[in-house]
C-alpha cells in the first residue's frame, strides 16, 4: 500500500511539474463535466420542478383534448389554450364521492405578462405543491372582496406592488397591444410566500371577478356604448358559464384510475381527465430524443476532452523514457510503471472533474436566478444526485480506461528499454 | 589482475557482505549463459562463466556495442537469458518470477548510468531516497545506519562532496559531476550488497572522473559492496581489483 501512495505522489509530482502543458488537458475535461453534468442537472431539475408543482393534485380535468396540452396550459401556463369546461361539469365532479376536494380555475388574462388565474379561495388552502407544502401568505390574506387581487411572490417583486397597491388586468396573455380592463381596478390584498413554482409569476383573482371584468365584453372587445360600473356588477350573476380546468384531489389516491375513467365516460360532457404524472412522463419521453442528442454532443466534447488526456501523457513518454529505466533500476516492476502512468491520467481526470464541479457550482449560483426569473427554472446548488452520480462514474471510468493506453505504452516501452535507453 | 571466465570461481566466500548479512558464494555467477535480442539471428552474449568475488571491485571493459550493457541487465533481471544461469548473492535471479526478480533487484543491486540518473521531477533528496521507496529492506537498513532513510540521504550526499546549501536546487540545474555523485549516493544507499555502474564516468572529464571513481570505491568498501564498474577508460585499470573485458568472456563473437 506504501507502494501505491508512493506512486501516486511520484505522479503527482510529475504531472505538477508538466503543469503548463497539462492545464489546457484539464480545463477541456472541467468543461466537459461542466457541460455534461450540468445538462444532467436541469434535466432532473426541470423533471423535479414539473412534478413538485403537480405533486399534490390528484387529477386535472378540462374538456376533451390533449392531456398534456390540458396539463402544461393549466398548471404551466405553457402552450396553446385549451377548450374551457362548462359549470354543470365542475358541480358535478365536486360532488363526486370519491373527490375530496376539488378548484376550479380560469385562465386568459393577464397583467404586466404574469398570468392571471381566476379561482376559489379553495385554492389557498387545498393546492400543496412539493407533495405536502401548504401555499403560506408572506403578507395579507386570501381575496375576500370582489376586486381583490393576490399576487405571487415572484410578481410581487417584480412589479413592486405592495398590500393595498391598485392594479388594472389586460385582457388576453403578452406583452403589449392588450386591451386593459381599465375601468376596473383591483387591490392586493394578499402576497404568497415563494414556492419555486409557476405559483410564483401569477396573480389570483375570483371566478366571480373573473366574471365581472368581462361584463359588457364580447369577442375579445368591449360592446361600445354598454359600460358597467363596478360597483353595479354585483347585481349580475357573476357565476362562470365555463371554466379552464378542474383541479381536484380524491380522497384515496388508489382510487385515481376509476375516477379517472368516470370523468372520460362521463354522459353530459366530452371531459378528459388528467394524472399529472402521467401526462409529464409523455413530455419526457417527447423531450427524449432532445436530451439524447444534448448528451451525444456533450459525449463527444468528453472524448475530445480525454484524446486530449491520452495525447498529452504520450506526448510525454518520449523523455520519460530515461526515468521509468531509472525506477525500473530501483526496483518498480513493469506493474509498477503501468500503475504510475495510469495514475497520472486518473489524477489529471480527477483535478480535470473537480475543476468542472467548481465551475457548475459557480454558474449555478451566478446563472440560476436568472434561470429562475426567464425560464421558471429553479437550478439548485445541491450534492451530486444519482443521475449525476453515475455520470461522474462514468467519466472517471472512461478517464481511467483512456488513461491505461500511455500506461500500457509506457510499459511495452520500459520491458524493450529495459536499462539501456539512449537518450 | 585479470578475472577471466572461472579461474577465481570458488571466490573469497567467507568475505561478509553488508549489513550483517554474508553471501555464501560469489556475489555474481554466471554460468553457460547464452543471451538473444529478440529478432536477432546472432546471440549477442555466450558466456560459459563469470565470477564476481564478494566484495570484489571488478573493471568491466570492451568496445561500444560489443554488450556490456546488455549483461548488466542480465545480472540486475531486467532481461533474462534464453540458456544458463545468472547467480547474485547465492540467489538464482533468472528463474524468479517477474515481479519477484523486479523486488530481488530493488533489494540487492544499486544502479548508476552514464547519464540523464536523475528523475527530472524530484528533488536531489527524493532521488536519493527512490530505492528506499520501493523497498523495505533498503529502507530497513538505511534507518539502521543512518538512523532514518532521509538521515543516511543525507549522509550519503555529504560523503560524496554534494553540499547541504546544493541539496534545494532543481536536479536539471545540477552539473554533471553533481548529478553523477547524487546518482552514487542513489545507487548507495540501503547498503545494496552489489553495486553496477554502466560507463557513469563517460560523461566526465578526466579529473572529475578519478574523484568520483576514488569516492564511490571507497563508500562501496566502507558498505563492503561489490562493485562491477563499465568502462572503455583502461587507465582507470589500478583502481580495481580485477579488470574483465568483455571479449575475453564472450565467446559469442567468435
Ligand atoms: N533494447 C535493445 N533491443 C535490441 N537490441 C539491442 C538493445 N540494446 C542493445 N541491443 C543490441 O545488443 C548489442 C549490445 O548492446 P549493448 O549491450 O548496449 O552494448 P554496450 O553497452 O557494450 O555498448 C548492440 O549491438 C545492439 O545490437
Ligand atoms: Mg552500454
Amino acid at each position: 500500500m506504501s507502494r501505491f501512495w508512493y506512486l501516486l505522489s511520484l505522479a503527482g509530482k510529475s504531472a505538477w511539474n508538466r503543469k503548463n502543458t497539462l492545464v489546457l488537458v484539464i480545463f477541456s475535461i472541467a468543461l466537459s463535466t461542466t457541460l455534461l453534468i450540468g445538462l444532467e442537472r436541469v434535466r432532473s431539475q426541470m423533471r423535479e420542478n414539473f412534478i413538485q408543482t403537480v405533486s399534490g393534485t390528484d387529477l386535472v380535468v378540462g374538456a376533451r383534448g390533449s392531456s398534456l396540452q390540458l396539463l402544461l396550459y393549466a398548471i404551466f401556463h405553457l402552450g396553446g389554450i385549451t377548450n374551457n369546461m362548462g359549470w354543470d361539469s365542475v358541480r358535478r365532479i365536486a360532488s363526486n364521492r370519491e373527490v375530496a376536494w376539488a378548484v376550479p380555475i380560469s385562465l386568459g388574462d393577464s397583467h404586466q405578462g404574469f398570468p392571471v388565474v381566476a379561482t376559489t379561495r379553495d385554492f389557498f388552502t387545498h393546492y400543496h405543491y412539493q407533495r405536502d407544502k401548504d401555499l403560506r401568505f408572506a403578507q395579507g390574506e386570501p381575496f375576500a372582496g370582489i376586486f381583490d387581487v393576490v399576487l405571487g411572490a415572484g410578481a410581487a417583486r417584480k412589479t413592486g406592488y405592495a398590500l393595498g397597491g391598485k392594479l388594472t388586468i389586460s385582457h388576453g396573455s403578452g406583452r403589449s397591444g392588450l386591451t386593459e380592463h381599465a375601468d376596473k381596478p383591483f387591490s392586493v390584498t394578499g402576497l404568497l410566500a415563494p414556492t419555486g413554482t409557476p405559483i410564483d409569476n401569477s396573480l389570483y383573482i375570483s371566478l366571480e371577478a373573473m366574471e365581472a371584468i368581462h361584463l359588457g365584453w364580447q369577442g375579445g372587445a368591449p360592446l361600445p356604448g354598454v359600460h358597467i360600473q363596478p360597483e353595479r356588477v354585483l347585481k349580475f350573476g357573476l357565476t362562470p358559464k365555463s371554466v379552464t380546468a378542474l383541479l381536484t384531489g380524491l380522497k384515496s389516491r388508489a382510487r385515481v384510475f376509476a375516477v379517472q375513467r368516470e370523468i372520460n365516460d362521463d354522459q353530459h360532457e366530452a371531459l378528459t381527465g388528467v394524472m399529472p404524472g402521467v401526462a409529464l412522463d409523455q413530455l419526457w419521453a417527447m423531450l427524449h430524443t432532445g436530451e439524447t442528442a444534448l448528451l451525444l454532443i456533450s459525449g463527444l466534447v468528453t472524448a475530445t476532452g480525454l484524446a486530449g488526456l491520452v495525447s498529452a501523457i504520450l506526448a510525454g513518454l518520449g523523455e520519460r523514457r530515461r526515468e521509468l529505466a531509472i525506477l525500473r533500476s530501483a526496483g518498480a516492476s513493469p506493474r509498477d510503471i503501468v500503475t504510475l502512468l495510469s495514475l497520472e491520467g486518473v489524477l489529471l481526470m480527477t483535478a480535470g472533474v473537480l475543476f468542472g464541479l467548481a465551475m457548475l457550482c459557480l454558474l449555478i449560483a451566478g446563472l440560476g436566478p436568472l434561470l429562475a426569473e426567464s425560464y421558471g427554472l429553479g437550478l439548485r446548488l445541491s450534492p451530486p444526485e444519482r443521475g449525476e452520480w453515475i455520470l461522474l462514474g462514468g467519466i472517471m471510468a472512461v478517464g481511467f480506461l483512456a488513461s491505461l493506453i500511455p500506461a500500457l505504452r509506457a510499459y511495452r516501452l520500459s520491458l524493450a528499454d529495459g536499462l539501456s535507453v539512449s537518450t | 589482475m585479470i578475472l577471466a571466465g572461472g579461474d577465481r570461481g570458488g571466490g573469497p566466500a567467507k568475505t561478509p557482505a553488508a549489513g550483517g548479512q554474508e553471501f555464501q558464494r560469489d556475489a555474481v555467477l554466471l554460468k553457460d549463459l547464452v543471451f538473444f535480442w529478440p529478432g536477432q539471428a546472432r546471440a549477442t552474449l555466450r558466456i560459459p562463466r563469470f565470477a564476481v568475488p564478494s566484495g570484489g571491485k571488478c573493471l568491466l571493459s570492451g568496445p561500444s556495442g560489443s554488450g556490456k550493457s546488455t549483461l548488466l541487465s542480465l545480472i540486475g533481471g531486467i532481461l533474462t537469458p534464453n540458456a544458463g544461469s545468472v547467480t547474485v548473492g547465492g540467489q538464482v535471479v533468472n528463474t524468479l518470477a517477474g515481479a519477484r526478480r523486479d523486488a530481488f533487484r530493488g533489494d540487492n543491486i544499486g544502479f548508476i548510468f552514464q547519464q540523464f540518473n536523475l528523475v527530472p521531477y524530484l528533488s536531489i533528496r527524493e532521488n536519493v531516497l527512490i530505492p528506499c521507496r520501493l523497498s523495505a529492506r533498503r529502507r530497513a537498513r538505511a534507518a539502521e545506519r543512518g538512523g532514518s532513510p532521509e538521515k543516511a540521504a543525507a549522509f550519503l550526499l555529504e560523503r560524496l562532496d554534494m553540499a547541504p546549501n546544493l541539496w534545494r536546487r532543481p536536479v536539471t540545474k545540477l552539473s554533471v559531476g553533481q548529478q553523477q555523485r547524487v546518482a552514487a549516493a542513489r545507487a548507495l544507499i540501503g547498503s545494496p550488497p552489489l553495486i553496477i555502474a554502466d560507463e557513469p564516468t563517460s560523461a566526465l572529464d578526466a579529473e572529475h572522473r578519478l574523484d568520483f571513481l576514488r569516492l564511490l570505491i571507497q563508500e562501496c568498501e566502507s558498505a563492503r559492496a561489490s562493485l562491477i564498474f563499465v568502462s572503455h577508460d583502461q587507465s582507470l585499470a589500478r583502481i580495481f581489483n580485477w579488470h574483465v573485458r568483455l571479449a575475453e568472456l564472450n565467446t559469442a563473437g567468435a
